[in-house]
């Protein structure tokens, strides 16, 4: 590489390493700053985690008991110290209602949601782009105008609307899709009984088993929540790129690139796409971690073992170990998507490094 | 070779994925022979361990895979001999022997034994869980259980505090927190003196027709028929239950035929349904009563005229056959159909006039209630009913709506004007409900008597007090039931209560599904006795 012959500069490989370190340190103490936040959350929300537990009918022995079993006659600071030690060795307690521990249930909800959310932000990528370009470098033409009002639709129509009617036509009527849930009930029992779960996502487990006629059956179940879901990150992903493209064709280096006679496309999807990219990535980086967290009607109506709906659930019954717990996980994956997209920045812009 | 084969359904994948949505996947259309597939909200379950469950789906697994001394039919209600095979109680009525049912056995292949059940019978007390009380109202504590419960041989010795009526400690003998549990396999997984209470969350070791084989929460379940069950096998060998929070999907599925039944369905759902030929709706009752209830510490609600033109001031049987179609009965006494002694007739219909005359009777001008109500769509709809008829009569009504826990939280602090609530029973015997609305053993405020519903209502029942007491020491279970309806019949009479309606439960089936029963007010789901 021609800079790193510069006396004085670092490789750029070397120097993102270096980068990334200090990001990495950053985290580490971001991570802490969530930890923190949700115990205060947790301390201060008007919710009795015992009431919660044992009901209605608990007489005092049962309450004291159970505050004794929660740690709660702990010092406010022992117990944010244990938590953070718990924290970090994976231990987010057990659930007040299931019983059973956080992080099992986040490791059987957090893998449905990640499949669920990616094959949505590919869906979305796919067509959100193009979309937006092609709206972009013809504003104000049938094209444009169909992406646009597409896209708006996108952003107003509520999505458990959209995902009851989509589950009507394409499953009630056509039988285009599987239903509900991840699998149909006869591959629900194989699914755990016969396939060797490597990852927790249906459609990587199977596949890495050779089980293709589950697989054919996952996507069929995984297809229209995860369209649905791609719709909406579409209509956000094609909205920004249009502007974003349009923001940059009207720059000074478009026209010199367009004088200089160089081909359209190559002005397009070169000279503008790599600036548009770099907003671009925060853009997909938010709309895939919404997704991840925030996809809960649609979970909902799809019976979709997801993350979103394990907090809110949480949330709804005062479960608050599985809300702490969900949230940590969603805000680790904020802070790691952020960092994916900061080192994305620094590769896609010269600037940036 | 398997390469070439495995190829091209990789291709045929790739090719599914590229049609997005439109792809022409082959779907297996109906749920598998062997397995029933039940569609329903589950994550009520809070444990498994009938030691602590104590919530409907978690008593539907627990039904299925324990058997309790005594058992409810699911086909009738009747009580039944369950592991117990005979009974009897001794003439001072505090001493009952059980004789325990020969060659049963758990699944896990151990006999069933008195020590079992005397053991699963101490231990509920020992771990003193939520459910704990159907059991200690006995006089039972940590300390005496072990002199209380004994076992010899094939017999079990029960003792109680006090001569009870034996149908009380009968019907809590069929509740989900009496199932006999296996003593061996269970110690075997004690966990820091935990008695297998963890354990139990996701394993079964019960006499059940089925054995638990998985439990995931908020996915689902799924049992497994085991062989040689003492009742004969179940016919359906396998129960896979898929929580499904959306009644809409619910329906779905059922429609399509990818699940065999569907639990929790909304009147909409099933009026969507009811054209459809391959599906039948099933009707029973559960155990929920709707009733309004009225503060006595506002003086209006003492006057028995105006209590009595609200009674005729209520249109039951239109709520019944409209807004609330499908999820209640019209129901009058405190006892849910089912139950000893309930009583089915229903003397009170919206009649305006009559109560016009009542109210002006009660010498009470231009009444106000204020009625708390939570903020649910049926239930403000049911209050929009109610507000409109009373107003007819001329009581008006000023709705206060708010969030469920709050209401519940200002009626147990008795700081309500009038409430509309709904009432679940404990455990399957009348004490259950004649004992908290027609009790009060302290009418005070600093009594805090909040499991008393009487106490909520400052209402001091009286003399009824005493009859609900005298029912539950009565040991002629005909003259038991007898008291009960008296009981309900004075305490409808007189009682700042108005009790409306029972909850029905409409279940959706495929058309080839046969013999599932639900429970009813006093069980719960049988899945044994199902066929498809």
């Amino acid at each position: 590489m021609e800079q790193s012959d510069i006396p004085g500069h670092q490789a750029p490989l070397l120097r993102i390493a270096r980068q990334a370190g200090a990001t990495t340190a950053q985290l580490l103490v971001t991570f802490i700053g969530l930890l923190a936040v949700t115990f205060i959350i947790s301390r201060v929300v008007p919710i009795d985690p015992v009431s919660a537990l044992i009901g209605e009918r608990a007489t005092a022995d049962q309450i004291a008991e159970a505050r004794l079993r929660l740690g709660l006659d702990e010092p406010l600071w022992r117990q944010f110290l244990l938590y953070v030690w718990q924290a970090l060795h994976g231990d987010f307690g057990l659930s007040i209602k299931t019983h059973q521990p956080v992080i099992q249930e986040i490791a059987r909800f957090f893998p449905a949601t990640l499949e669920l959310s990616t094959l949505a932000t590919i869906i979305g990528v796919l067509i959100g782009i193009p979309a937006g370009v092609l709206a972009a470098t013809r504003p104000g033409s049938l094209p444009d105008q169909i992406v646009r009002l597409v896209g708006l639709m996108g952003y107003s129509m509520p999505v458990f609307w959209l995902a009851l009617i989509g589950l009507l036509v394409f499953y009630g009527d056509l039988g285009w899709v599987g239903g509900p849930g991840r699998l149909d009930a006869s591959y629900d029992m194989m699914m755990e009984f016969e396939v060797t779960q490597y990852t927790g996502m249906v459609l990587v487990d199977t596949a890495l088993n050779g089980r293709w006629d589950m697989f054919a059956n996952a996507f069929s179940h995984i297809i229209l929540p995860a369209s649905i879901l791609g719709y909406l990150s579409m209509a956000y992903i094609s909205r920004m790129t249009r502007s974003f493209m349009m923001n940059e064709l009207g720059q000074e280096y478009i026209t010199t690139a367009r004088v200089k006679g160089m081909p359209e496309r190559r002005v397009i999807w070169v000279h503008a796409m790599k600036n548009v990219m770099v907003p671009l990535i925060t853009v997909i980086a938010l709309s895939y971690a919404f997704l991840l967290e925030g996809a809960v009607l649609t979970e909902t109506i799809f019976a979709w073992p997801g993350l979103g709906r394990y907090i809110t659930d949480a949330l709804l019954v005062a479960d608050m170990p599985a809300v702490l717990g969900g949230t940590v996980v969603v805000g680790a994956v904020y802070i790691g998507l952020n960092m994916v997209s900061d080192l994305l920045y620094r590769l896609a812009d010269p600037r940036a490094r | 070779m398997t390469f070439e084969p495995t190829l091209r359904r990789l291709g045929a994948a790739a090719f599914a994925a590229l049609m997005l949505g439109a792809s022409p996947v082959a779907l297996l259309a109906a749920t598998p022979a062997d397995t029933l597939v039940i569609a329903d909200a589950i994550d009520d379950i809070v444990s498994l361990d009938p030691a602590e469950a104590y919530e409907f789906s978690g008593l539907d697994i627990n039904n299925n895979t324990y058997d309790g001394l005594v058992e409810l039919d699911p086909t009738n209600g009747q009580m039944v001999p369950g592991l117990a095979e005979s009974w009897s109680v001794a003439d001072d009525g505090t001493t009952y022997t059980f004789k325990m049912r020969p060659g049963v056995t758990f699944a896990s292949g151990n006999p069933l034994r008195a020590e079992d059940a005397a053991w699963s019978l101490q231990r509920v007390i020992k771990l003193n869980k939520t459910p704990a009380f159907i059991l200690s109202q006995f006089g039972w504590t940590a300390d005496n259980v072990d002199k209380m419960v004994t076992a010899d041989g094939d017999t079990l010795t029960i003792k109680t505090d006090k001569a009870y009526a034996p149908t009380f400690l009968y019907n809590c003998l069929t509740a989900g927190v009496a199932e006999i549990l296996d003593k061996e396999t269970v110690s075997a997984h004690d966990a820091g003196g935990d008695m297998g209470n963890v354990w139990l969350n996701s394993n079964s070791a019960g006499t059940g027709a089925y054995v638990l084989k998985s439990y995931k929460p908020k996915e689902g379940y799924l049992l497994e028929a085991r062989k040689g069950h003492w009742r004969g096998d179940a016919k359906i060998p396998k129960i896979l239950m898929r929580h499904t929070p959306e009644a809409a999907t619910q329906r779905l599925e059922l429609e399509k035929g990818d699940v065999d039944v569907a639990r929790t369905l909304t009147p909409v759902d099933l009026e969507g349904l009811k054209g459809n030929k391959d599906v039948t709706i099933q009707q029973d009752v559960g155990g929920q009563i709707y009733y309004l209830a009225f503060n006595q510490k506002n003086e209006n609600y003492k006057n028995a005229k105006f209590l009595d033109a609200m009674r005729w001031s209520i249109d039951y049987q239109g709520v019944a056959d409209t807004i609330m179609k499908g999820t209640v009965i019209v129901h009058q006494a405190f006892l849910p159909k089912g139950y000893l002694g309930a009583l089915d007739d229903t003397p009170y219909k919206l009649d305006v006039d009559k109560a016009k005359a009542l109210l002006a009777e009660s010498g009470i001008k231009d009444p106000e209630v204020k009625l708390s109500v939570r903020n649910s769509p049926d239930r403000m709809d049911l209050a929009q009913s109610i507000q409109n008829t009373f107003g007819q009569v001329g009581i008006k009504v000023d709705l206060k709506v708010g969030e469920g826990a709050e209401q519940l939280k200002e009626y147990r602090a008795r700081q309500h004007d009038a409430t509309l609530q709904t009432w679940g029973p404990d455990y399957p015997d009348p004490n259950t409900n004649s004992s908290t609305f027609a009790e009060n053993p302290d009418n005070s405020d600093e009594a805090k008597n909040t499991g008393y519903l009487a106490w909520r209502n400052a209402y001091d029942p009286g003399e009824l007090k005493a009859e609900s007491q005298a029912a539950v020491m009565e040991r002629d279970p005909d003259k038991r039931k007898a008291m009960y309806e008296d009981l309900q019949k004075k305490s409808r009479e007189t009682s700042p209560f108005i009790i409306m309606f029972q909850q029905a439960r409409e279940t959706g089936l495929r058309n080839n599904v046969k013999g599932f029963y639900t429970g009813g007010a006093t069980d719960s789901a049988a899945y044994w006795l199902a066929t498809k």
